[in-house]
């Protein structure tokens, strides 16, 4: 399949991610768009990955160059790791405020 | 005996000694205790002087090197001194009077409290020591140190009374102007070490070192050198800090102006005669400064009242003299002139110090008069000088200045008849103005007031036998210099001289021999005309009456000093005052200040604005990082 599909689909992907972060003021959907942010990413690379491989092995001889397939799996751990933090965060932000709306957590001006 | 020489470096060493002591416990030594020390280290080093001249004069000359003072790749500058017949000469001259006004300044000061009178000496004692440093040197650099120390001991002791304004200016202006000289001093040693590469005067003084420099070096060097001696011999234009140096205590006018400081000058050019007589520029320039100096310094002494003054302009006067036997090239003149004068001057400020002392610190000699009868001692001595300086035979000063004049007449290079011409007008203004000291303050009737004519008194011992043994020497010092027309090998101090312009007498310009009787001619116009100035003089201020009518025309601009201190005063201090408070106000507070505190505002003013953008809206944050990580992305794609 082309490529350019991939990218196309990975920008829309990211700038989803990027209007829902900037307009959204539920914590929680801002979260959500910033790992829709990161799988766009995510998905960019592997399908660079798969190419670069596809063009490698029609070269020379047969190496299989999956470096970057088994980093995204790095990243999604990475990831996971990241949003338990998050969420962590937000529980505890939910606790306090009584809110998840972003535009209270300016306590820090002034 | 033999070995004197060896234990030179105890003549500097002991006022330094002396100076250390005194300074050190200037708060635990009695005033006698401290009296005794400092004049002690001065006795013991006229002593060694004495041996060393002895020495000096059975042909024991030698330079002695005791360690390298600068070592610097190639340049090798050694601390040694250098024992000659000029500067064992010096020696004598130095510790010698030095000595008398050492013994004059016991008495003299005893009034100081303890503490006072213990610093007073430790100073006297580094002056002395900075001026035989001076004059051992066997290089430029270490007489630079002792050039340096002379003008930093005439400070201290010209502002020794430092709670006095004016005397604190005093010693400023003095500090200041020698400064300015220094400059020329040093640079010309610059000079010297770029050119030949060493400054020991035996090498620069060789053949092959001289052979190195060209004219313009020789010329310019020697300019420069002569700059720093007219700073520290008060020549124009630098002569202006001496008449004020009359801020300090008499005595240290007296160390001043005769045996030390002011005599540095003298000493370096004698010193470097070699260069001064392949330069026959700077020898004009040093005989036509010498002689301006003469005159202006003595139409100055005309009309000053403070009998301090009037000294001081006349060494000024006789210092012109010196530098115009320089220019002409008769450094034993210039030399003999100077012992000569370092007697007379000493003896005259020692006797002004002690008719003050008399009169309790009054020096206008307008409230003076008639004080002949109440101090004999000081008023022989006192008129022994004043003949010796009006150059009187057979006084002293008559051998000395003559021996210059008649030099000055034999150089036909320079007009010689002009300078000989001017030379005599001098001396007779030196002749009436002498006396004019005399008659005003000596003879007449006492204008003081009746508490003063009550308290008048002769002098203590310790300041009577010094006044008695200068007046000796102010008359028979002359009598080592006897001109040749008068007796065949009279002048003893040319012959002892003689090694040390050797060389320069070798390459000067032959002059004609005066005759004879051209030489008694000359001779007879001098002391003829400065025996009608001195009667004139005698006649007219021995009557002097106390009037308050204030003096105009031609007698008000003698008074006020040409105005010299006005003039450099509107010419260099206000436009530097000017220039510094442009730099003060303008530069300084709204240039460099308006920088600094700038920068503050700006930062100031700029963090209010941008306080603005911390408004603690994530959302606000998110946007403006997507737009700044927009920008870069611009700027990497289609920059």
């Amino acid at each position: 399949m082309d490529i350019k599909a991939y990218i196309i689909l990975s920008l829309t992907l990211f700038t989803i991610g990027i209007i829902g972060v900037l307009v959204r003021r539920n914590a929680i959907i801002i979260f959500m768009c910033v790992e829709l942010m990161l799988n766009a990413v995510n998905l960019l690379l592997v399908a660079f990955s798969k190419m670069h491989a596809n063009s490698i092995a029609a070269k020379a001889s047969a190496t299989f160059a999956a470096d970057a397939q088994i980093f995204v799996f790095f990243i999604m751990v990475v990831a996971a790791a990241e949003v338990s933090v998050g969420l962590a965060i937000i529980v505890m932000l939910y606790r306090n405020t009584h809110s998840v709306d972003v535009n209270f957590l300016n306590r820090l001006k002034n | 005996m033999s070995n004197v020489l060896q234990i030179a470096w105890l003549i500097p060493i002991l006022p330094l000694i002396g100076f250390i002591i005194n300074g050190a416990g200037r708060n635990i030594l009695s005033k006698a205790v401290s009296g005794f020390i400092g004049s002690g280290v001065i006795l013991a080093s006229f002593v060694l002087s004495l041996f060393v001249f002895i020495q000096v004069k059975n042909g024991h000359s030698q330079v002695l090197h005791y360690f390298n003072f600068i070592n610097i790749e190639s340049l090798k500058i050694a601390f040694a001194f250098k024992i000659d017949q000029l500067s064992s000469l010096f020696l004598l001259i130095i510790t010698g009077v030095g000595f008398l006004i050492h013994v004059y300044s016991t008495s003299y000061m005893h009034e100081e409290p303890s503490k006072d009178f213990a610093k007073y000496f430790s100073y006297l004692n580094l002056f002395v020591f900075s001026m035989l440093l001076l004059v051992l040197g066997a290089n430029y650099v270490i007489m630079f140190i002792g050039w340096e120390g002379v003008g930093l001991c005439s400070y201290l002791l010209i502002g020794y009374w430092f709670k006095n304004n004016d005397y604190t200016d005093a010693a400023k202006k003095a500090f200041i102007m020698n400064r300015i000289g220094d400059l020329g001093f040093l640079l010309a040693v610059f000079w010297l070490i770029t050119k030949t590469g060493t400054v020991e005067f035996d090498q620069v003084f060789s053949a092959a070192s001289l052979q190195k420099l060209t004219t313009t070096d020789i010329t310019g060097i020697t300019l420069l050198l002569f700059v720093g001696a007219t700073g520290k011999s008060a020549q124009i234009p630098l002569y202006t800090w001496l008449p004020d140096a009359m801020a300090g205590p008499t005595p240290v006018s007296a160390l001043i102006h005769a045996a030390t400081m002011v005599t540095a000058g003298i000493y370096m050019i004698a010193r470097s005669n070699i260069l001064y007589t392949m330069a026959p520029a700077t020898q004009c320039v040093v005989a036509i400064v010498g002689l301006a100096t003469a005159v202006l310094a003595a139409t100055i002494a005309l009309k000053q009242n403070d009998i301090k003054k009037v000294l001081a302009y006349s060494t000024v006067s006789q210092l012109g003299y010196m530098f115009l036997g320089l220019g002409v090239g008769a450094y034993t003149g210039a030399v003999f002139h100077v012992m000569t004068h370092a007697f007379f001057k000493a003896l005259l400020f020692l006797g002004a110090g002690s008719v003050i002392h008399a009169m309790g610190g009054e020096q206008d000699m307008r409230n003076m008069g008639g004080l002949k009868k109440h101090m004999s001692i000081t008023h022989l001595t006192f008129l022994l000088g004043c003949l010796a300086i009006a150059g009187m035979p057979p006084f002293s000063g008559f051998f000395s200045k003559d021996e210059i004049l008649a030099a000055a007449y034999a150089n036909k290079d320079m007009g010689g008849m002009l300078l000989w011409g001017i030379g005599v007008f001098t001396a007779m203004m030196t002749a009436f103005y002498m006396f004019r000291l005399y008659g005003m303050t000596f003879l007449g009737q006492f204008r003081g007031t009746h508490d003063q004519e009550h308290h008048l008194h002769e002098s203590p011992a310790p300041i009577t036998i010094p006044l008695i043994i200068l007046a000796i020497l102010a008359v028979i010092g002359g009598w080592i210099g006897i001109p040749e027309v008068f007796m065949h090998g009279g002048h003893k101090l040319e012959a002892f001289l003689e090694p040390v312009f050797r060389s320069s007498n070798a390459i000067a310009t032959k002059h004609e021999h005066l005759s004879h009787s051209t030489e008694y001619m000359l001779m007879a116009v001098s002391v003829v005309g400065a025996l009608i100035a001195l009667i004139y003089a005698w006649n007219k201020f021995s009557k002097y009456e106390k009037t308050d009518k204030p003096s105009t025309g031609f007698s008000k601009l003698l008074e006020n000093k040409w105005y010299v201190d006005e003039v450099y005063n509107a010419l260099i201090v206000q436009p530097l005052k000017t220039i510094s408070a442009f730099l003060n106000n303008v530069i300084e507070k709204k240039g460099i200040d308006g920088i600094v505190n700038g920068t503050g505002k700006a930062v100031n003013y700029g963090s209010r604005q941008l306080r603005w953008l911390q408004s603690g809206q994530v959302g606000a944050y998110v946007l403006l990082m997507v737009i700044g990580i927009l920008i870069l992305f611009i700027i990497q794609l289609f920059l």
